[in-house]
């Protein structure tokens, strides 16, 4: 099939490392805020507030811009790639093509050059002499080490403060706006004022020295818009760690594991500055745990005493999960599991990206068990979907799996900013002390209301009928223990019962657009951005109109089903090898719609771009 | 929080003639449903002294919550206080759920059940971090050192020597259950035999009135895989080698305290309640507050073939993990939604800040 040889030749692409890329530019016209910068570095050497600060220069210039962190599973000494990308159209996807180089690593430098396509620019140390690798470049050699040493008497922070200098060094070569980038850099440095003069020293040595020693032989600038007025910048994990502050969320039991710790790092410092009373009383426990095991017990076990908990976690981790998660949707118990994915297992790209846990969480553990996941497709979502999860945990009295990944958890994007939730926490069918002495008693797990929700009462409520027996699959409707047959059948079927609720309650598709075309794209959480440029890429190109739906959760709502039915052909676009939301798409399906759908896969760890999917997805179009 | 119980009146008028505690409830209010244990087994007998120390304590029974792991240990909550609420959980992985419980609800009592297999094997990993984390509930070990539940294989808490009614021999060391809980932190430490009525109930008392965490080991004979020749875990062994190094006496705090008080041999322990633990001393220099005097008490016992009962290590000193979270004194779980979600000039300002 043409899917396989498309994605075995993303998977050899290995991104930077790949030869020339025989994508034309010419370096005569101007390219005006439509580019990418890489910037190489070595893992550690703290190039992160440089780079922060130019990406919050190109927004504050009002450039839509995107930025990505491509790290090794390291601390210190492993090369790291940084990206930032300015899209005049409003693109954050990954760009395929590299445009500007800025080589700070010279272990990598001279494949990082070979990298380039033809009328690339690069910036690199005067020392490496670049050049002699690449006539086709627009080179730019600076004395790093000089010009450092010059703003900078402290030897010991030269390293930290050079990378400024490259920062200057692309403001002049781009042209951009010397207050917007002396704005992003205070900001960046808060109050550290010193730490501010010293940094923006340097950056005004690096625009100096390029005005005086350059000649623009590059076709790349950036002229100032209007179309980040009003938006802010924020990486999935805060947002979602921001959700769970707003959705009342009360107990955090949790392991580190990257790309997810941060998530759970944001909800600490949010819940330190927001949830402590005037008495320094906390309104939430959070406690690092001994294993992911123990994190996914504690949040079980405080959602069955009523808390709103959750964990955060990835690959790994929600392998070790999966006992637990198998007695949270038996015992009916709330819990929230946000699962920031990436490649795994631990011992193998644990820092690159990838949407590789939806067959294992869809029916993770035991049994007939399913779980439901929402899926967001950008920071606004993980914000708003942290709240949907804890909703939902209590409304259907289950553990919600919330499915992000590295891309959207640990880089930066731009969005409009969030908005204050309107409606109250929804807790679920809880019966107190008197709802008890109205109803003179209650059955747990009896399905009154023929939604296969029963009510549950929490320990503590002050009626002698209110406790009953927690346990697995083993009880009737009263929770009292049985092995009966027709017991457990009524019960799975309930259970079944519940979660076609479920599909009523979670978060609807997204339609882009349907109706217009006979070939419909399907795609998720941060497949979505290199989905939409895709799109334009077909219709510009290829005179290719597509529609396009994106998947907002597990299980599927009823217009996923209407929008393959109505399509030809539905390719599913998806960053994973084995097609894993096709294949959860087939178990729901009707015989008739299966045959409709195709896959295109990006699995090579770094985030999917829109230019691959435009390649496979002509390739199986034949055109 | 100390365990003071909280009086309540009674949801029925007792009949004249029966029996009330001081919350005015009848022993009968503690009970749970039929065991399906073997008859004989030694966790019955544990069943019957929690019934009877949580209904002599005055403790509301809706005021506590029952966990277990997985086993026949783990079974048993489900015969006794069936006015608790109860989570048999996952094997080894109790520890945790009782965590997030009190961490959702940290007003109640916590009861925990788990048995040698379930805390010394699958559970050690979760045993010690509880532990060391001095959770505020009661922990019990029914232990036998046998698994029950799959027929009688060893148990990582099976002695040296000890041999299966199969024949085979254990020829590796016991994990010592309660060594390891003073080692890592727990603040009340003790081991009892499921046949000793008395010292087991005065224990159960006292461990009802401690805030933190209780680690009861209680030997419980196993009738059916571990009650033979040979069996360090039998009935007749533990007549034989049982050596208590106290003897406990309880006085809750709501009982007038008597002036009996021997200080030659005596430790008096106030609880956080204002309870009186004594200890009678049964082995010369023993302190149950010296940590390190306690571990060296357990190693001679071993040394010398001897089961030590009684309460080894008590510390009402160390506040419990839930204190150390600082939380606000209502349930985290059943918070109003003005607590719990920021007001929208926090979120105003944290958009201002990501501009």
């Amino acid at each position: 099939m043409a899917t396989e040889d498309v994605a075995l030749a993303a998977s050899a692409e290995q991104g930077i490392l790949s030869k020339p890329d025989t994508h034309q530019q010419s370096p005569r016209s101007t390219i005006v805020n439509d580019f990418s910068i890489q910037i190489a570095t070595v893992n550690g050497s703290g190039s992160q507030s440089a780079n922060s600060v130019l990406l919050r220069s190109i927004f504050r210039m009002g450039i839509p811009v995107s930025g990505k962190n491509l790290f090794p599973s390291n601390i210190a000494g492993l090369p790291t790639w940084y990206t930032i990308r300015a899209s005049k159209d409003g693109y954050v996807a990954r760009k395929k093509e590299i445009d500007i180089l800025i080589a700070m690593n010279a272990e990598t430098s001279k494949e990082d050059m070979l990298s380039l396509p033809v009328g690339a620019a690069a910036i690199y140390e005067e020392s490496a002499d670049l050049k002699q690798f690449r006539n086709d470049v627009a080179c730019y050699p600076v004395p790093f080490d000089k010009l450092t040493a010059d703003v900078c008497p402290e030897a010991k922070l030269r390293k930290l403060v050079k990378n400024m200098i490259y920062v200057g060094v692309a403001a002049q070569l781009l042209q951009m706006d010397m207050q917007a980038v002396e704005a992003a850099l205070r900001k960046q440095f808060a109050k550290k004022v010193k730490a501010a003069d010293l940094n923006w020293a340097a950056v005004q040595a690096g625009y100096e020295y390029a005005a005086a020693n350059f000649t623009k032989n590059d076709p790349f600038q950036l002229q100032p818009m209007n179309a980040t007025e009003g938006k802010i910048i924020i990486d999935g994990n805060a947002a979602a760690a921001l959700g769970c502050i707003f959705a009342g969320c009360t107990v955090v039991m949790w392991y580190p594991i990257t790309p997810s710790s941060s998530l759970v790092e944001n909800f600490i410092d949010l819940a330190k500055r927001y949830r402590i009373g005037p008495d320094g009383k906390a309104t939430f426990a959070i406690v690092q745990a001994e294993d992911e095991l123990a994190a996914i017990g504690a949040v079980l076990g405080a959602g069955w005493s009523g808390a709103r908990s959750m964990t955060a976690t990835s690959g790994p981790g929600i392998s070790l999960m999966a006992e637990f998660a198998g007695l949270g949707y038996y015992a009916e118990l709330p819990g929230v599991i946000f699962d920031v994915q990436r490649t795994g297992p631990s011992t193998g790209m644990p820092t690159r990206n990838q949407q590789g846990a939806l067959l294992s969480v869809a029916y993770l553990s035991h049994g007939d068990t399913k779980h439901v996941m929402l899926i967001p497709g950008s920071v606004r979502e993980c914000y708003e979907m942290a709240m949907d999860a804890f909703d939902l945990a209590e409304q259907l009295q289950t553990p919600i799996f919330v499915m992000s990944d590295l891309d959207l958890g640990m880089n930066n994007w731009m969005s409009e900013p969030f908005t204050y939730p309107e409606k109250p926490l929804n807790r679920g069918k809880v019966l107190s002390a008197e709802d008890l002495t109205r109803l003179g008693g209650f059955a747990r797990y009896k399905d009154v209301d023929g939604d296969g929700i029963g009510y549950r009462t929490l320990p503590g409520t002050d009626h002698p009928l209110a406790a009953y027996f927690t346990r697995g699959s083993g009880h009737n409707e009263k929770a009292l223990y049985t092995e009966r047959p027709d017991d457990y059948v009524n019960n799975m079927e309930r259970l079944s019962r519940k979660f076609d609720t479920a599909r009523t309650l979670v978060p609807q598709a997204e339609i882009v657009q349907t109706g217009k075309s006979k070939i419909g794209l399907i795609a998720f959480g941060t497949s979505d951005f290199a989905t939409r440029e895709s799109r334009d890429q077909l219709l510009k190109e290829f005179n290719l109109d597509t529609d396009y739906l994106r998947i907002r959760a597990f299980p599927f709502s009823r217009e996923i089903h209407e929008f393959v039915a109505s399509h030809d052909r539905v390719y599913v676009i998806e960053q994973n090898r084995d097609a894993q939301m096709l294949s959860l798409l087939k178990l729901d399906l009707e015989a008739k719609d299966i045959v409709r759908l195709r896959s295109i896969r990006h699995f090579n760890g770094l985030p999917i771009d829109a230019r691959s999917i435009t390649d496979d997805l002509v390739t199986q179009e034949g055109i | 929080m100390a365990t003071n119980p909280v009086p309540s009146a009674p949801l029925e008028a007792p009949r004249a003639a029966a029996k009330t505690n001081r919350i005015g409830l009848q022993v009968l209010d503690y009970r749970g449903g039929k065991t399906t244990l073997c008859a004989g087994c030694g966790h019955n007998a544990i069943s019957e002294r929690i019934i009877d120390a949580f209904y002599e304590m005055g403790v509301q029974p809706e005021r506590v919550m029952k966990l277990s792991g997985i086993g026949c240990s783990s079974k048993s909550p489900a015969y006794f206080m069936s006015r608790s609420h109860s989570f048999n959980s996952v094997h080894g992985r109790m520890p945790s759920v009782a965590t997030g419980a009190l961490l959702g609800n940290h007003t109640m009592k916590a009861l925990a059940v788990s048995g040698d297999g379930d805390s010394a094997s699958i559970g050690i990993g979760q045993f010690v971090h509880l532990m060391r984390r001095n959770v505020p509930m009661i922990y019990i070990i029914e232990d036998n050192g046998v698994y029950g539940l799959t027929k009688g294989q060893f148990s990582a808490t099976a002695d040296i020597g000890s041999k299966l009614k199969t024949g085979v021999i254990n020829d590796l060391p016991p994990i010592d259950t309660c060594t390891l809980a003073i080692q890592l932190g727990a603040t009340f430490v003790g081991r009892s035999f499921s046949g000793d009525k008395k010292q087991l109930l005065a224990m159960l008392k006292a461990a009802i009135a401690h805030n933190g965490t209780v680690l009861l080991d209680v030997i419980s004979p196993c009738v059916t895989f571990n009650d033979h020749e040979g069996s360090t875990k039998s009935y007749k062994y533990m007549q034989e080698h049982d050596e208590a190094i106290d003897e406990v006496g309880f006085v809750p705090f709501f009982q007038e305290i008597d002036v009996e008080y021997d200080p030659g041999t005596t430790i008096n322990v106030e609880m956080h309640d204002g309870s009186q633990m004594r200890l009678r001393k049964l082995h010369e220099d023993f302190d149950p507050t010296d940590r390190v005097a306690s571990i060296a008490a357990q190693l001679h016992a071993h040394a010398n073939n001897e089961v030590l009962t009684g309460v080894f290590y008590i510390n009402t000193q160390q506040p419990s993990f839930t204190e150390m979270l600082n939380l606000v004194d209502e349930p985290l779980g059943t918070l109003p939604d003005d607590r719990v979600r920021p007001g929208r000039a926090v979120l105003e300002e944290m958009m201002q800040r990501l501009m």
